[in-house]
């Protein structure tokens, strides 16, 4: 039963996010509106529970189940509304502008079925993902519910979960970086285009960060992980501010991390770790210059948006001032469907953008995290070798220490030696696991990477598709036109 | 008796015409049809480009009935500048001169990667060079296609067709030794400009009573604007295209080096593989559509950008003939009221009336076909663009939708 109730955890978000769709108020702000329906056109029956993450941000914050009475409304956390708010009640209140976005997990809003709400017609398709959750499904109190959640409370699980897990070798996915900037402009209420788009940019950043955190069967056990999906309140962390004392010690660390790796000379006995780096070494590079060339061609498109809106219009004139009748209309048409295909390229950028660069993105991040887990190997490795040399250094001193008559620094020597021996065990064990939890890992992550990509690349696909066949539609319709030209 | 040189020199010339006009009963048809000039070939060197121009004819005034010779860009424009000189032609449309072929922008492309031919791996170079050759090319045709059309359009004109200098142009196959201009004369050109347009506006004050006339000079004032601002968005446009088109084929050598590297993964492989095809396609097909909007759009709009200037340019010396003839009508009747140089003022007022009349004549028939002309030529390009982006956007449609079976069925 609590196989069945695995697939429900989170094909029940993915069926109510899609029944939330269809509820979604005019008053909602468009963008997010826009983003949800999209990625639920494919309707509730899909088995891919890649693209449709489980914590739609911007539902009303509640924690029973209330079948009843759906209520989708983002909510505000504490802190002055924002300049612009529209006409809702007070205790809820819509804004793309929310300062902190939310981590809400949907009630259940079950249309389709009468009674009983857990009888959901999907079919999981990824078995391991059933199994990985039929013990987890004990661990959460309820089936589904919502919480609140700011932005710094995400920084704070990622740093919870780093210190916890990275050092023994397991990849964290990273969370959304900070943007002083952006944050900036939200919070003083600028609402033009940038922000609205910085907020969105933000929000599809943190769904991914807190789908790919659970599709990690250790991570998803984690009490942090459980508290922070479950919890009411969550304490406020603190060290997650940009400009913190623990901020700056964080970067501290990691400057001197960097000075000991390049001081770290492992001898690597295994092939098979220095081929993975190099090949990670290699696929960074790859996706680094990937990123830069998708992100180029987003502002080109939306350049070229821009410039196709203009010529539109100038056609338009053109249009205007010619006094040949057919010829003029056809020029009017032929502005008409520049026009329209202005607002494609425009939505083009927006799915080359979200869809593609964003996760080239995510990747390069990712893989500072898979090469920070290589590096935590080889410091378990020297700090193994370390204790190894100690010992060494004991063992000499205790022999020499035979032939000298101190009976209780003879006795110290060697009760130092045997703590070390247990150390330097426990060095070799360490060392052994982390390399067997990096292989699985990085089995693991190239196969979560294989699939990221491939479904991105059929979604993006998908949305040329489209783009092609309006094309055609617009192309088709101006034909005549120009045909009538007498 | 004592004729005016003028006078006489058009009893002439009328008699010329009535002669050829017997012969030309018959013969007119087939001298439309028997003065066919093509540019056949041409060959781009280091800082100027040679035009092959052939020609087929009919015409007696030619040794042969067909001969090719070999001309360049300055050529053209001298042949241009003659036309525009010419007091005789003043009442026609003069076919704009084609523009000077500028390879500076793709040369400039090639030195480019050639330098950076280090810091890419070979696949993208090669891509690269494709792509400028290509480029390249294309600018080539585009320029030898603007020669071409500026000989045809004269070739067209009934009365331009049978210029000396045209004959010469075609025939005479050593150098004209036609030089650039130099400094001195451009500067001269350009003062004259200068002149030209302050005396246009000086002109264009004053009312036409014909009403034909009257609207043609605000219609082109505006058209001429209007096809200006057009052309310079659809340039915009275009590029931002090519930039786009570009960065799709940087991504696409990045998917396929991603794609080989990964080569452990036979299945990862395979998608990379059939990716990168998609988008080397997706590419081909972007600068194909940019290169064709280029093409149909663009040039269309500059060509009449160019045409519209010369029929202002028309309207203009018919302007500045009304005004010399008012001038020298009010010259006669001051002389008349002087009664001095009357005899002088009258053929002078008699020179102008004369002028005046014959430009309006040809001019009124000139605009006409100016608008047949312009029309048919939107006609035919935008309805072969809608065709293009429509063949285009289907062949995207299916390529996707294969890459996408491809993807799908590769579990």
């Amino acid at each position: 039963m609590t196989h069945t109730a695995g697939t429900f955890l989170f094909s029940l978000f993915f069926l109510c996010l899609a029944s939330s769709v269809e509820y979604v108020e005019s008053s909602q702000p468009a963008s997010l509106a826009a983003e949800d329906i999209s990625t639920n056109s494919n309707g509730p029956k899909q088995d891919s529970l890649f693209d449709d993450d489980p914590e739609d941000l911007f539902a009303e914050a509640t924690e029973e189940v209330s079948l009843d009475s759906p209520e989708r409304d983002v909510l505000l956390s504490d802190g002055p509304s924002p300049a612009i708010t529209p006409i809702t009640p007070p205790t809820s209140v819509i804004t793309p502008l929310a300062k902190y976005t939310k981590c809400i997990f949907f009630p259940v809003i079950e249309e389709e079925e009468g009674g009983d709400s857990f009888d959901i017609h999907i079919s999981v398709s990824d078995p391991e993902k059933v199994g990985e959750y039929m013990t987890s499904i004990s661990l959460f109190k309820r089936n589904e519910f919502a919480v609140k959640r700011r932005f710094s409370d995400f920084l704070g699980l990622h740093s919870k979960l780093a210190s916890k897990y990275l050092h023994i070798g397991y990849i964290v996915p990273p969370a959304p970086e900070k943007s002083i900037v952006g944050m900036t402009k939200v919070k003083v209420g600028k609402e033009d285009q940038s922000s609205n788009e910085f907020v969105e940019k933000r929000r599809s950043a943190l769904e991914r960060y807190l789908m790919r955190t659970v599709k990690h069967p250790i991570l998803l056990k984690d009490p942090d992980v459980l508290q922070f999906l479950e919890s009411s309140e969550l304490p406020r962390a603190v060290s997650t501010q940009a400009l913190s004392s623990a901020g700056l010690l964080r970067m501290v660390n990691k400057a001197a991390d960097a000075v000991n790796k390049m001081t770290i000379k492992m001898n690597e006995s295994d092939a098979w770790f220095e081929e993975k780096q190099q090949h990670f070494e290699n696929l960074d590079v790859q996706l680094r210059k990937l990123h830069t060339s998708v992100e180029s061609l987003v502002c080109h498109r939306k350049e070229l948006s821009v410039n196709t809106a203009q010529f539109a219009k100038s056609a338009a004139m053109l249009g205007n001032s010619e006094d040949h009748t057919a010829l003029s209309r056809a020029l009017s048409q032929l502005a008409e469907v520049e026009e329209k295909i202005d607002q494609l390229h425009q939505d083009q950028a927006n799915a080359d953008f979200y869809l593609f660069s964003e996760l080239l993105g995510d990747y390069v991040r990712l893989l500072t995290a898979v090469k920070g887990v290589f590096d935590h190997r080889m410091k378990t490795w020297q700090k193994w070798q370390d204790s190894q040399m100690l010992l060494q250094k004991k063992r000499e001193a205790e022999a020499k220490l035979q032939f000298t008559n101190k009976p209780d620094k003879l006795q110290q020597a060697k009760d130092e030696i045997k703590e070390l021996e247990g150390k330097v065990q426990q060095g070799e064990r360490d060392f052994e696991q982390i390399s067997k939890t990096i292989r699985k890992e990085v089995s693991r992550f190239e196969k979560e990477r294989v699939k990221d990509f491939k479904t991105i690349i059929i979604k993006y696909l998908e949305s040329l598709v489209q783009t092609q066949q309006q094309l055609i539609k617009y192309w088709e319709a101006f034909l005549p036109e120009a045909k009538a030209i007498s | 008796m004592s004729l005016e040189p003028g006078l006489s020199q058009q009893t002439i010339s009328v008699v010329q015409e009535q002669t050829k006009s017997k012969k030309s009963f018959n013969v007119d048809l087939q001298t439309d049809a028997m003065l066919q000039v093509d540019i056949s070939d041409a060959l781009s060197e280091r800082d100027k480009v040679k035009f092959t121009v052939h020609t087929k004819s009919t015409l007696p005034n030619f040794k042969q009935n067909e001969f090719s010779v070999v001309r360049q860009h300055e050529e053209f424009i001298w042949l241009h500048d003659s036309f525009v000189e010419n007091e005789e032609y003043a009442g026609y449309i003069i076919p704009p001169a084609p523009p000077r072929p500028d390879f500076d922008a793709s040369r400039e492309k090639l030195q480019k990667l050639g330098e950076g031919e280090g810091s890419m791996t070979k696949e993208e170079f090669t891509k690269m060079k494709q792509e400028l050759e290509a480029e390249y090319l294309a600018i080539f045709k585009k320029t030898v296609a603007m020669h071409e059309v500026f000989l045809c359009r004269v070739a067209a004109h009934p009365v331009l067709r049978k210029d000396l200098n045209f004959h010469v142009f075609l025939e005479y196959n050593q150098d004209l030794s036609v030089r650039g201009k130099n400094k001195k004369e451009k500067l001269e050109d350009f003062f004259k400009n200068v002149v030209k347009s302050a005396d246009g506006v000086l002109v264009a004050g004053v009312k036409d009573v014909d009403d034909f006339f009257e609207h043609e000079k605000t219609f082109l004032l505006e058209y001429h604007n209007r096809v200006k601002d057009a052309s310079a968005k659809s340039d915009r446009m275009i590029r931002s295209h090519k930039n786009a088109a570009d960065d799709i084929n940087r991504i696409a050598s990045s998917l396929y080096t991603l794609g080989t590297q990964d080569s452990t993964d036979l299945c990862k492989y395979e998608q990379m593989l059939s990716l990168n095809l998609t988008w080397s396609c997706l590419h081909k097909i972007e600068a194909r559509i940019a290169a064709d909007e280029d093409l149909k759009l663009a040039d269309l709009l500059k060509y009449y950008l160019r045409e519209s200037q010369a029929a202002k340019d028309l309207l203009y010396r018919r302007s500045r003939a009304l005004v010399d003839y008012e001038n020298a009508n009010k010259a006669l009747d001051k002389a008349r009221a002087k009664n001095r140089d009357v005899l002088q003022a009258e053929t002078s007022q008699q020179l102008c009336c004369h002028k005046f009349e014959k430009i309006s004549e040809s001019a009124k028939q000139e605009l006409i076909d100016f608008k047949t002309r312009r029309v048919a030529a939107f006609r035919k390009n935008l309805v072969e663009l809608a065709e293009l982006e429509l063949k285009h956007a289907k062949g995207n449609l299916q390529l996707l939708q294969g890459c996408l079976g491809i993807l799908k069925g590769n579990t």
